[in-house]
């Protein structure tokens, strides 16, 4: 163990050699051969931000954690007290030099994250919030005109959506038109659930009584899973639906599907509202 | 206290901690409510349930509660029903519940049923208005979907204490449904219907037996 100011000692050489060759080689295995695999994937320019943000938080975590293992096995082997005599270590004095690097090291690594998250949630390629609008009057970010809007509503145990723009028609399936702003409009009827679609690096909190928004536009074709992300009840975990990337044409055809399929129970629905306080809940305790 | 008293007392609070994991992993396994096997004639299985407003008998005489018929005809304090798959399933049910209403009026609307309706008292409707409704029959996974309407609040001869007999007030609802692949399906009420729990959704709403179910498609 060093004591010295002026030279690092063989154990700090070493140690420092093996995190070295042992970070260059797991930086490039996070990037290159995990990264593509991160989630939640480049489904929308959202989730794109998100995989990039996970993968440069994982690139720059890997040489730390390497390096606390590296010491603690070179310190587990080296410095293991052999023998039957226990005896204390010799004492450790201050290394201004390596105390002042960790110092600038970690200070440095803490603002670089916080300042490219705070980016990575600002500026997405669509100009868009990443992972989140926002709630109430003060958005992030206004989604361009002609967005789709999509209602929310959560229930125990099963979310519907309900679309303002055709007739206020709320289905059990979620379906969104490719390459259109989607603005999510994600509120409760009950308690807390969260929406979270994976794919779509969308996850909101739906709140009674609040109507928390995020923007994002899909990029592909397909299905993406949605499930509830807040422990809400004895069917939290039944609370998942599949949901579809349609063809603008497709999704105008499923659309109008949609709004004769469900007339019936359209008529009954109250006008289209960001919250909604339901009536009756007489036996609501 | 010596080594081997240390030991002793070791196992014997670890042996006691197995115990009672044990006995309440075995009450929470053996309290599940049993299967009820639903009847096939004429090629279309028939499963018959009654709501109830309190079922009337410990441990919950308060909860509102589903009962099914089994194929004795006599009513099971049960919401587990096992059905063939691939096959018509024909439900019936007497509901002797009031109106609670709709918290969400999608659910309205008869779904997944075939020819997505359903009758009341003989009647097909296409939806039912939402503030009349008592409780629903909802199969999520299956997308089916269906209300009950409840009886008058000031109807004659109303019950309290299950079984229901049908000369009591009750509204009788009949559809039927295609069941698909094998598998456990949960099924539970949507309407606020637990009195006295945070928003009507807790006890009976919460718990197998009561208000949300199996079917279980063989």
């Amino acid at each position: 163990m060093t004591t010295d100011n002026t030279e690092p000692a063989p154990d700090l050489r070493r140690v420092g050699v093996v995190w070295l060759v042992l970070s260059v080689i797991g930086v490039l295995l996070v990037i290159f051969a995990l990264g593509p695999h991160i989630p939640p994937g480049s489904a929308t320019a959202q989730a794109h931000e998100q995989h990039k943000a996970n993968v440069i938080i994982s690139a720059i975590l890997t040489p730390i954690a390497i390096g606390l293992l590296v010491y603690f096995a070179y310190a587990l082997t080296v410095f293991r007290q052999r023998g039957d005599v226990i005896e204390d270590g010799p004492p450790i004095h201050g290394n201004s030099r390596l105390q002042g690097a960790w110092l600038i090291g970690t200070v440095t690594v803490v603002l670089f994250l916080a300042a490219y998250g705070t980016y990575a949630l600002y500026a997405t390629e669509s100009s868009a919030a990443g992972a989140g609008g926002g709630q109430g009057a003060t958005l992030i970010s206004a989604a361009p005109a002609g967005a789709l809007q999509v209602q929310v509503v959560s229930q125990q145990w099963q979310f519907t959506f309900r679309y303002p723009q055709y007739g206020g028609v709320e289905t059990t399936q979620l379906a969104l038109p490719l390459n259109r702003t989607v603005v999510f409009h994600v509120t409760s009827l009950d308690v807390i659930h969260s929406f979270w679609a994976y794919q779509l690096g969308v996850k909101v909190d739906a709140v009674p009584g609040a109507d928390n928004v995020a923007d994002v536009t899909p990029h592909k074709l397909g299905t993406f899973n949605v499930r509830c992300a807040e422990l809400c009840g004895v069917w939290h975990g039944a609370m998942a639906t599949t949901g579809l990337v349609l063809s603008p044409s497709a999704f105008s055809s499923w659309i109008a599907q949609q709004r004769v399929k469900n007339a019936p129970a359209t008529r009954h629905l109250p006008p289209y509202h960001s919250v909604y306080y339901p009536d009756p809940i007489e036996r609501a305790g | 206290m010596t080594f081997n008293r240390r030991i002793a007392g070791i196992a014997a609070g670890t042996a006691a901690a197995i115990v009672l994991i044990t006995w309440y992993v075995m009450s929470w396994v053996t309290s599940f409510p049993p299967t009820v096997m639903a009847g096939t004639t004429g090629g279309v299985t028939n499963v018959t349930f009654q709501t109830v407003p309190s079922y009337g008998h410990q441990p919950h005489p308060d909860w509102v509660s589903y009962l099914v018929k089994n194929t004795q005809g006599q009513w099971v304090h049960s919401t587990v029903v096992q059905v063939p798959a691939h096959s018509l399933v024909r439900l019936t049910i007497y509901q002797f519940d009031t109106a609670t209403g709709l918290r969400n009026p999608l659910w309205s609307q008869p779904r997944g049923t075939v020819g997505g309706t359903e009758t009341i008292n003989g009647k097909p409707v296409a939806s039912i208005d939402p503030t009349l409704t008592s409780h629903t029959f909802a199969v999520p996974d299956l997308g089916v979907s269906v209300a009950l309407p409840g009886v008058g609040d000031n109807a004659p001869n109303q019950c309290s204490v299950t079984p229901c007999a049908l000369s009591m007030a009750h509204t009788t609802i009949t559809f039927t449904i295609r069941t698909g692949k094998p598998g456990h399906y949960r099924w539970q009420c949507f309407v606020p219907c637990a009195a006295g729990f945070p928003n009507g959704f807790g006890g009976p709403m919460q718990t197998v037996g009561w208000m949300d179910g199996y079917l279980n498609v063989a």
